[in-house]
């Protein structure tokens, strides 16, 4: 292999390392969050998975909310003034809205909601010491 | 049957009120989560193949019912009723009363998934042995109006993976006051349970507690020999070594008088482990090897449930990771075979 031809493959191998790691991390480069108008949330072992989504104002949005725990819980959507509403609130159960669910044990329960404006709200579950084990997720509502 | 002296249970009793022992290893589960608990004290022993558990459930006044989650090894052959004084006659061996006068002062205020495969009634307490795992037993407690608290699901499949069997023990506070039992008064419970090595759960002490919320625990341990134990008591694990000898001749003859204590052999060694631990520490069991062989068991202690979670995240770092090792081993290998010096050519 004359020295010429010898440079010549370094400097291939060398542009092909460059390119095969750049393009892992453009593939690991974190997408910015996409609204999403149907989003399937599992419940286990007391936390929500996944603990944030992007949704779209204005949009009817399906949320699938699926507890495989076998305990009951909440999932609360609003803003703070809700949450503290039902944090501070004396009723366990309550009506059913869009926005507030309750799932039993090992059980589904499916929700559409239409966003009105954009917003960081939290959904939460406010069964007693859920909040404080960390059932808490972030919901960004964008247009 | 011989009897303790008077005085030796009055002076154990008041020592059990300064101990406090509530309930034993079991997590507590009331109408509205878990019920935070006092010091309490289980004698866990083991002789000829069969673990006997101690416990007593204790009432603390209050009206309405609660209840209690205990994970065991194995199916129970019995349910009974505790021996009167076995707890305390433990406590009194490892933690002898420094003065009368103190302990007498202190002393003073003190249809569901899952099988029923045993049921039992001790004074007020309910007792039924479950078989099944975290949903069946979480769908019971429901069905029987408990609320398990958060941690529960992730808790109870802990033990599920290694023993589905549970003893839920429901104690109607109700029921004591009408059968006039007064606020400390104890129930002891004896669950005689055959299996090859023995474990206390010890989990599930924490069940339902906060973070920041301390244990506080006194587990006895009866075995033929010195037991190994896993995790080993260091202290700084939530669990401390406070007493590891041969039992005495008097504590075994006294032990072997109670009620249904007949089993306690002619020698064995008394350990005493405190659990003083903040809940989050609690995270195991504490397997046992009574055999003299020095070998608990990992999956006894709750130990090699391997919890790693690999994302796809981790999965494309690790496929990056290996590309640019092997093109660097590339480049590497094309270099020295640069730099190396020619074979000489044959003429």
């Amino acid at each position: 292999m004359s020295r010429n031809r010898a440079r010549l493959v370094l400097g291939a191998g060398l542009v092909a390392l460059v390119a095969v790691g750049g393009a892992a991390a453009v593939a690991l480069a974190r997408p910015g969050p996409t609204p999403q108008t149907a989003i399937t949330i599992e419940i286990k072992y007391s936390h929500f998975e996944p603990a944030t989504i992007t949704v779209p104002v204005g949009v009817p949005v399906t949320i699938t909310l699926v507890n495989t725990d076998p305990i009951d819980h909440e999932w609360i959507i609003g803003d703070d003034a809700v949450q503290q509403k039902h944090r501070t609130g004396t009723e366990l159960l309550h009506p059913v809205r869009p926005t507030e669910q309750v799932i039993p044990a090992d059980q589904t329960r499916v929700t559409t909601i239409t966003f009105e404006q954009p917003a960081v709200w939290k959904f939460i579950c406010h069964l007693p010491g859920h909040e404080a084990y960390g059932m808490v997720g972030v919901a960004t509502i964008v247009r | 049957m011989r009897r303790l002296p008077a005085a030796l249970l009055g002076a154990s009793m008041a020592l059990l009120v300064v101990a406090g022992p509530a309930l034993a290893c079991g997590g507590l589960i009331g109408p509205n989560g878990a019920v935070n608990l006092l010091r309490t004290t289980t004698l866990a022993a083991y002789h000829d193949g069969v673990e006997h558990y101690v416990t007593a459930f204790q009432f603390q006044g209050g009206g309405g019912a609660f209840g209690s989650l205990t994970p065991l090894p194995g199916v129970p052959s019995s349910v009974e009723k505790g021996g009167d004084w076995t707890l305390q006659r433990l406590i009194r061996e490892t933690d002898p009363p420094r003065r009368a006068a103190f302990d007498l002062a202190a002393g003073a205020p003190a249809a569901s998934g899952a099988e029923e495969i045993m049921k039992v009634k001790i004074d007020a307490l309910d007792v039924t042995v479950l078989k099944g795992g975290s949903a069946e037993v979480g769908q019971w407690a429901s069905q029987h109006g408990f609320r398990l608290p958060p941690d529960a699901p992730e808790v109870l499949e802990f033990y599920a993976k290694r023993s589905p069997i549970f003893l839920a023990a429901v104690f109607d506070a109700d029921a004591a006051k009408e059968r006039g039992q007064a606020i400390g008064d104890g129930t002891p419970v004896h669950v005689t349970i055959p299996t090859p090595n023995p474990w206390v759960p010890i989990r599930i002490l924490a069940l339902g507690k906060a973070a920041d919320a301390r244990v506080d625990a006194d587990v006895y341990l009866m075995t033929d020999n010195a037991p190994a134990l896993l995790p080993a008591p260091t202290g700084q694990n939530g669990m401390r070594l406070d007493h590891s000898e041969a039992a005495s001749q008097s504590l075994l003859d006294d032990l072997r008088s109670d009620r249904g204590m007949s089993w306690v052999p002619s020698s064995s060694w008394l350990t005493k482990i405190a659990i003083d631990a903040n809940a989050p520490q609690l995270s195991f069991d504490l397997a046992i090897d009574a055999s003299g062989q020095g070998v608990p068991s990992y999956v006894q202690a709750g130990l090699n449930v391997p919890q790693v979670i690999v994302d796809q995240t981790t999965t494309i770092r690790a496929l990056l990771a290996a590309i640019i090792a092997i093109g660097v081993l590339i480049v590497v290998l094309q270099l020295a075979r640069l730099t190396a010096p020619r074979a000489a050519t044959p003429a």
